[in-house]
C-alpha cells in the first residue's frame, strides 16, 4: 500500500484530536521528527492515494438536526446495477453495501427531517419498483467507534 | 440549532482542512474571522458534541480490515438494553445499536465486527453468543461496497 513508518505515525496522530493550534502540521512534525513541509507533503500524498478519505470534522448528524435510518431491500441479482444507481444518487445515502442475505442491499440514509426522509424512501420505492424496504432506525445507540489504529487493534473512541 | 456561522464552519470542515501551514487562518480569511476565532469555534463545537471526531477519516478497508460483519441478534425487547450494553463491551464490536422488530425480521440488536477474515468474525460472534446466551443470530457479510461517502450537510 506504500505506507512507511513515518506515514503510519502521522496517521496515528491525525485520526483523532487533530491539533487545533496555529501551526498544527508543525506540531505533528515535531512529534514525528520530520519537517513541517514533509508532513504536509505526506498527508497530501495519502489523500491522493485515497488512504485518507478526508481531513476535517466528523459530525454528529443527530445533533446537527438530521435524522438517519438503516434500510434493507431485496433486489434481484440481475437488477442490482439499476437499483443501486437509483439509491446511490441521493446524497443522503452515505453507505450502501451488498450483503449475503435475502435482504441483500443495505444502505443508510440521512435527511434533514423525518418528512424529507420519508419522501426519499417513497421516491426510491417508486423509481425502483421495489415496495418492501425494511426500515430500521436506531432506537438505542450503545457503541459507535470509528477510528482504527494501524497495529490491527481497534482503539476505544466512544462507548 | 446551528447558527449561520456554525453552518459556514461545517461547510468548510467537510470540504477538508486546507493543506497549508496555517489552515485555521485560511478558513478565517474566507469567513471574515480571526484564526483564533476559528479555533475557538471548532473547540466549542467539539465540546458540544456537534463534531464527533476531528481528524482524518481513513479508508480502513485499505488497512487490512477485510471482513466486515453485521451481526443481527434476536433479543426480546425487554432485554435489549442489558444485552446491547453487554455486547458493546466486546473489544471486537465497533458499533452496537438497538433497532425495532419488523414483520419477518426478529432481530433487535445490531453489532458490527471488523476482522481480518470471515472465520475470525464467526469465532467472535460465537463467543458473544456463548457469553450473552443469545442463540438466534445471523452474520451478514458485505460482499460489495456500492457506496461509501461522507455526508455533505447543508448543501441545498
Amino acid at each position: 500500500m506504500g505506507m512507511d513508518k513515518v506515514d503510519k505515525k502521522i496517521l496515528q496522530l491525525i485520526q483523532t484530536n487533530f491539533p487545533i493550534v496555529s501551526k498544527p502540521f508543525q506540531q505533528i512534525a515535531e512529534s514525528v521528527g520530520v519537517s513541517e513541509e514533509e508532513v504536509l507533503a505526506r498527508i497530501g500524498e495519502m489523500q491522493k492515494k485515497g488512504i485518507i478519505r478526508r481531513l476535517g470534522g466528523l459530525f454528529d448528524s443527530r445533533k446537527m438536526g438530521y435524522t438517519g435510518i438503516l434500510c434493507a431491500m431485496r433486489v434481484p441479482q440481475t437488477d442490482i446495477d439499476r437499483v443501486s444507481a437509483i439509491v446511490n444518487a441521493y446524497p443522503g445515502v452515505t453507505h450502501n453495501y451488498l450483503r449475503n442475505h435475502d435482504y441483500n442491499m443495505w444502505f443508510t440514509l440521512l435527511a434533514e427531517s423525518e418528512k424529507k426522509l420519508n419522501e426519499v424512501l417513497n421516491e426510491i420505492k417508486l423509481k425502483t419498483g421495489i415496495d418492501d424496504i425494511l426500515q430500521l432506525p436506531a432506537v438505542n445507540v450503545f457503541k459507535v467507534r470509528v477510528n482504527f489504529n494501524l497495529s490491527g487493534v481497534p482503539q476505544r473512541d466512544v462507548d | 440549532m446551528l447558527t449561520e456561522l456554525e453552518i459556514k464552519i461545517v461547510k468548510e470542515l467537510q470540504s477538508g482542512l486546507p493543506l497549508v501551514k496555517r489552515p485555521y487562518r485560511q478558513i478565517g480569511q474566507k469567513l471574515g474571522l480571526s484564526e483564533q476565532q476559528v479555533m475557538d469555534k471548532i473547540k466549542e463545537m467539539i465540546e458540544r458534541g456537534l463534531i464527533r471526531r476531528f481528524g482524518a477519516a481513513l479508508r480502513h478497508q485499505d488497512l487490512g480490515y477485510t471482513a466486515n460483519a453485521m451481526v443481527v441478534w434476536d433479543v426480546p425487547e425487554e432485554r435489549a438494553v442489558t444485552v446491547g450494553k453487554q455486547m458493546a463491551r466486546f473489544r471486537e464490536v465497533t458499533h452496537c445499536y438497538q433497532r425495532p422488530r419488523r414483520p419477518g425480521w426478529p432481530y433487535t440488536i445490531f453489532t458490527v465486527l471488523h476482522g481480518q477474515t470471515r472465520q475470525e468474525c464467526e469465532r467472535v460472534a460465537a463467543k458473544i453468543a456463548r457469553e450473552t446466551g443469545v442463540q438466534n443470530y445471523q452474520l451478514l457479510f458485505s460482499t460489495k461496497e456500492l457506496k461509501k461517502s461522507s455526508m455533505e450537510y447543508f448543501i441545498d
